[in-house]
């Protein structure tokens, strides 16, 4: 991954090995908020901000304090802090000086702190030796993909509430089943060649 | 009785994967073989035993504005530990698991014990609420790992099991058979559970 352009890494990110129909994460909140559009939208939006934020500063503790002191085995929880904290902070942030913006996020974003493609992202982007560059650029892709996913499942679960389901399918084993259905179509990317 | 029912809810009743749908990025992500579903399996149930246990015995001395940061640092603690411990002995485990090993940390299966259960009891009970929790988490693993396994690879535990059956299906160890296998299980433990319940 470290030897993509730009470009070719948002493509990645997006499509080819998007953060949830692949690698599996963010999978509760997936479930969780698709109810409708606009509540989509909502998270999608909060998980772009907090995700790209918290790659921006996880990626320079990590190559300027964790890694010169030797002390790698903190990462797990150094991270994890750091994002709870951030996310607390974004929170407060967000009350005094936008209100409009905070309103309409507010209830996703401590549940974003449980977002397990907050500290999965911020993982890779040290696994995976990125640039700085290249760090900020993949978290932001990874959450647009993770919101392309959100938006997909939302708009197919405004039809299915209007269908009739199996009784034992109805809620989270349709949904499931979507996912799988929309993860096959989505293997289609796999074979882009750049 | 009470403690036998404490162990023994997580197991069936309220399996957190499969009846309370807690956690289930491990169930779709670390499943495509059996022996990467007990290991994680276990490992989280590690961590869930030892984080209950603590969350128990600092329950009054935990204030209660910051208690879930507290839980968060005790369980990645733990967490730290299987890491490093897997490293040093399981390492193609490790390698297998991979990612998912850190983010045993916002499982919410775990947090969501501490806060629900080792807050409010004593620290016997809160262990075995978590083993029970972390078997039930572990069996609902294993169920999607040998479904995917044995369908996807033709094997279980590595062993051959399909060769003269049939051709595996390539689509279960792919990510889209996690999401179906996983479905079609809860919806199976729906039946189940109707059933049981009409008598």
């Amino acid at each position: 991954m470290a030897e993509m352009n730009l470009v070719m890494l948002v493509i990645f990110a997006i499509f080819i090995n998007n953060v949830l129909f692949s690698r599996f994460l963010g999978t509760c909140p997936y479930l969780g908020v698709s109810k409708q559009i606009s509540t989509a939208m909502g998270m999608g939006a909060a998980v772009i901000f907090v995700i790209t934020l918290a790659a921006a500063i996880t990626w320079p503790i990590q190559k300027l304090v964790l890694d010169p002191l030797d002390m790698g085995y903190l990462q797990t929880i150094t991270f994890i802090l750091i994002i709870a904290a951030l996310v607390q902070f974004v929170e407060i942030v967000m009350k005094k000086t936008v209100p409009g913006l905070y309103q309409a996020l507010g209830i996703y974003l401590p549940l974003i702190t449980t977002n397990c493609a907050v500290l999965g992202v911020a993982i890779i982007n040290i696994n995976e030796k990125l640039s700085y560059v290249q760090a900020l650029v993949f978290s932001a892709a990874s959450a647009v993909g993770f919101t392309l996913a959100l938006l997909l499942f939302a708009g197919i679960r405004e039809r299915l509430a209007l269908r009739r389901i199996p009784r034992d399918f109805a809620g989270v084993p349709i949904g499931l089943v979507v996912a799988g259905l929309l993860a096959m179509a989505f293997m289609g990317f796999a074979g882009l060649k750049f | 009785m009470s403690a036998w029912s404490e162990f023994s809810k997580g197991i069936w009743t309220q399996n957190p994967v499969l009846r309370l749908l807690l956690g289930l990025c491990p169930p779709l992500a670390v499943t495509t073989s059996a022996k990467d579903a007990v290991g994680m399996g276990l490992s989280a149930a590690f961590v869930l035993v030892m984080s209950n246990l603590v969350v128990s015995l600092l329950r009054r001395t935990i204030p209660d504005r910051v208690r879930l940061p507290a839980y968060i640092v005790i369980i990645a603690c733990f967490v730290t530990i299987v890491d490093m411990v897997l490293k040093a002995y399981v390492t193609d485990l490790h390698k297998s698991l991979g990612l998912f090993i850190p983010l045993i940390v916002v499982n919410c299966i775990i947090l969501g014990r501490a806060e629900a259960f080792a807050s409010k009891n004593p620290p016997v009970l809160s262990m075995l609420d978590g083993l029970g929790m972390g078997l039930g988490n572990t069996l609902a693993l294993l169920a999607v790992g040998t479904v995917r396994e044995i369908l996807g690879n033709g094997t279980f535990f590595g062993l051959p099991v399909l060769s003269s059956v049939m051709e595996p299906v390539l689509l279960f160890v792919l990510p889209p058979g996690a999401f179906l296998t996983l479905g079609f299980l809860i919806a199976g433990m729906n039946r189940l559970e109707r059933r049981h319940a009409h008598g």
